[in-house]
């Protein structure tokens, strides 16, 4: 039998080092000045990101050598660099990162998503399927994925929550989180996933568990391109205007009630009556 | 300012989100053209309802076959001619639904403009066509005020539709205009099936009462035992906190908060919850709360109009047995 002519798969996974907000260690303060959160407080990989990463190292399980690469990319500031070796521990092959300097204005998802059409023009072998968090839970605005694949004219899934890839047909079916209930789609590659959380835990870092010292050991032999945007010729500078960052609103709250039927009492005032049964 | 807002229906009815989305689009203080697409066999009905829609000073809308499930690569064609350069609109407003924020940013790229996403107020000011909108950040910890500068043309947005009310119907009508559709020969994606989850409840995001379990729930199996008697008897819908959904006591699509639904019912009742900020950011606008936990320290307390301090497993069925007693 001649071997198969279909294309082998080359996965990209975009991650991004932030504050992780979900973990109870975490304070979020807003700075006295207005201009945005104190940052000097634990920052790790996006959940929704590390999702990403397993699920590209899963069907790697499932596809075995059929997934050619799993190429991590992140944009950030030099200490990115740790998230990357995080996500190699997890089984990535390798990493490119687009380095930022320190203090730069944190870009917006259009211009990661320019950033990441860059990278992708510059793989040699192409890339056939991005597979990303639905939102990074800093900036909690859920575009980046969608952007890129307006960009690249490619399809996208976005919320995804189940991956299957058949290479041979170079087509994927995805189940997707809608309002009220599930999505199939069929998409073509190249495609763009999303991901979201079903059956998976947001709040626990899956970093304690890829943290074995052999992991550890072999992310630090995989190699890490560094590029620039400055290389990639694109311009990161923001296009909207952060005029401040403040506090939420307090509710006012606190009142308690000593007893069941005090309680009742309280949803009777409120004109909250139980409907027949 | 002249918006143009994508109305997203299901079963005839227009999405509660997107009146909102409505809403929010009258307060740029210009024209609002509204945007119907859909399969052949809805367009027709859901226009009729959307020209009574108060706020609206037109409807277009847009009918094919390759609409009746609304895929991102099949309608951003669409919105894209529309928009192209000539076109009237300074703004595309939609609600933050699982499909408009698909759609959205997509069209946007194709643009090369920025969005904003899930925004909670909004203000246009016509001297220099500048916007300016305040959304969450950081899972509800912080509230970032953002400027669209008048160097982006077309500014698009998401809604928050609890920060904003429904748009009402009124008497009369505006005048609806049908715009031929964008054939895309081979889409790359192709919708397969929907499956909606059936239940007797009211939809989490709509329902005016919701019943939330969190970790203190133990298992699956106890949060249903104790959270269905309490949500029956008040026509609730049941939510979840993270934690619980995490631990697989509840279904992803139950959860509440920043990265779930955000819910603003007449009640909400948190029961087990601890109440971690992110929770919080998706119920604090919430009519009523009741909290019902054993730690009286849990932070839950600090925003509940009712917090009682007590075992929920007892608690609970004294609730429901006494409630049902009324």
């Amino acid at each position: 039998m001649r071997p198969t002519a279909a294309r082998l798969l080359n996965i990209l996974v975009p991650i991004k080092r932030q504050v992780r907000t979900v973990d109870y260690a975490v304070k979020i303060r807003v700075n006295p000045d207005q201009k945005g959160i104190d940052l000097n407080v634990k920052h790790s990989m996006n959940p929704f990101d590390e999702i990403a990463v397993e699920e590209a190292v899963k069907l790697r399980e499932r596809l075995k050598d059929k997934v050619k690469s799993i190429k991590v990319v992140t944009i950030g500031p030099p200490k990115s660099l740790e998230t990357l070796r995080t996500a190699l521990a997890m089984g990535a092959d390798s990493g490119i990162h687009v380095e930022l300097a320190e203090g730069a204005p944190p870009p917006e998802p259009l211009g990661i998503a320019k950033a990441l059409r860059a990278v992708i023009a510059h793989e040699q072998d192409g890339v056939d399927l991005v597979i990303m968090g639905k939102q990074a839970i800093d900036d909690d605005a859920g575009q980046t994925g969608q952007m890129l694949a307006g960009l690249m004219d490619w399809a996208q899934a976005t919320f995804a929550s189940k991956v299957e890839v058949d290479t041979e047909k170079k087509e994927a079916s995805v189940t997707r989180e809608i309002d009220g209930g599930l999505e199939e789609l069929r998409c073509r590659l190249p495609l763009v996933v999303t991901t979201d959380l079903r059956g998976r835990r947001l709040t626990a870092s899956v970093e304690p568990r890829y943290a074995s010292l052999p992991n550890i050991m072999k992310a630090k032999k995989k190699q890490i391109v560094k590029l620039s945007p400055e290389y990639l010729q694109v311009d990161l500078t923001p296009r909207l205007e952060t005029l401040k960052v403040t506090e939420p609103a307090k509710r006012q709250g606190g009142a308690k009630v000593a007893s069941v039927d005090e309680l009742i009492a309280k949803l009777k005032e409120a004109g909250i009556k139980p409907v027949a049964s | 300012p002249h918006a143009l807002v994508f109305l997203e229906h299901r079963a005839g009815m227009i999405d509660s989100g997107s009146l909102s989305a409505l809403t929010a689009a009258q307060q740029l203080g210009g024209q609002v053209t509204g945007l119907v697409v859909g399969g052949p066999d809805e367009v027709k009905g859901v226009v009729e309802k959307a020209k009574k829609l108060k706020g609206l000073s037109a409807l277009l809308h847009s009918t094919s076959s390759q609409y009746a499930a609304p895929i991102p690569e099949t309608v951003s064609p669409l919105l894209e001619k529309l928009l192209s350069s000539g076109a009237p609109f300074t703004h595309v407003v939609s609600s933050h639904s699982s499909s408009a924020k698909s759609l959205l940013p997509r069209v946007a790229a194709r643009l090369d403009l920025p969005a904003v996403s899930d925004i909670t107020s909004v203000e246009h000011d016509s001297s220099d066509n500048s916007t300016t909108f305040t959304r969450p950040i950081y899972a509800g910890n912080a509230i970032a005020t953002v400027r669209a500068p008048p160097s982006v043309p077309i500014k698009f947005f998401t809604v928050r539709s609890t920060a904003f009310s429904a748009a009402p119907e009124q008497d009369s009508q505006v005048e609806d205009t049908s715009v031929d559709p964008i054939e895309v020969s081979s889409p790359p994606s192709q919708h397969v099936r929907t499956d909606l989850t059936k239940s007797d409840r009211p939809e989490l995001g709509v329902a005016s009462r919701v019943v939330s379990g969190g970790r203190a729930l133990k298992n699956a199996e106890t949060f249903n035992a104790t959270l269905e008697p309490l949500a029956d008897i008040l026509g609730a819908a049941i939510g979840a906190s993270r934690a619980a959904v995490d631990a697989g006591y509840a279904d992803n699509s139950l959860q509440v908060g920043q990265t779930g639904k955000v819910v603003a019912p007449e009640l909400y009742m948190a029961i087990g919850i601890s109440g971690a900020i992110q929770h919080l950011a998706g119920m604090k606008d919430s009519k009523m709360i009741v909290a019902i936990n054993k730690d009286p320290d849990a932070p839950i307390f600090q925003v509940a109009d009712a917090g009682l301090v007590a075992d929920l497993y007892e608690a609970v069925p004294e609730l429901v047995e006494k409630l049902k007693a009324q």
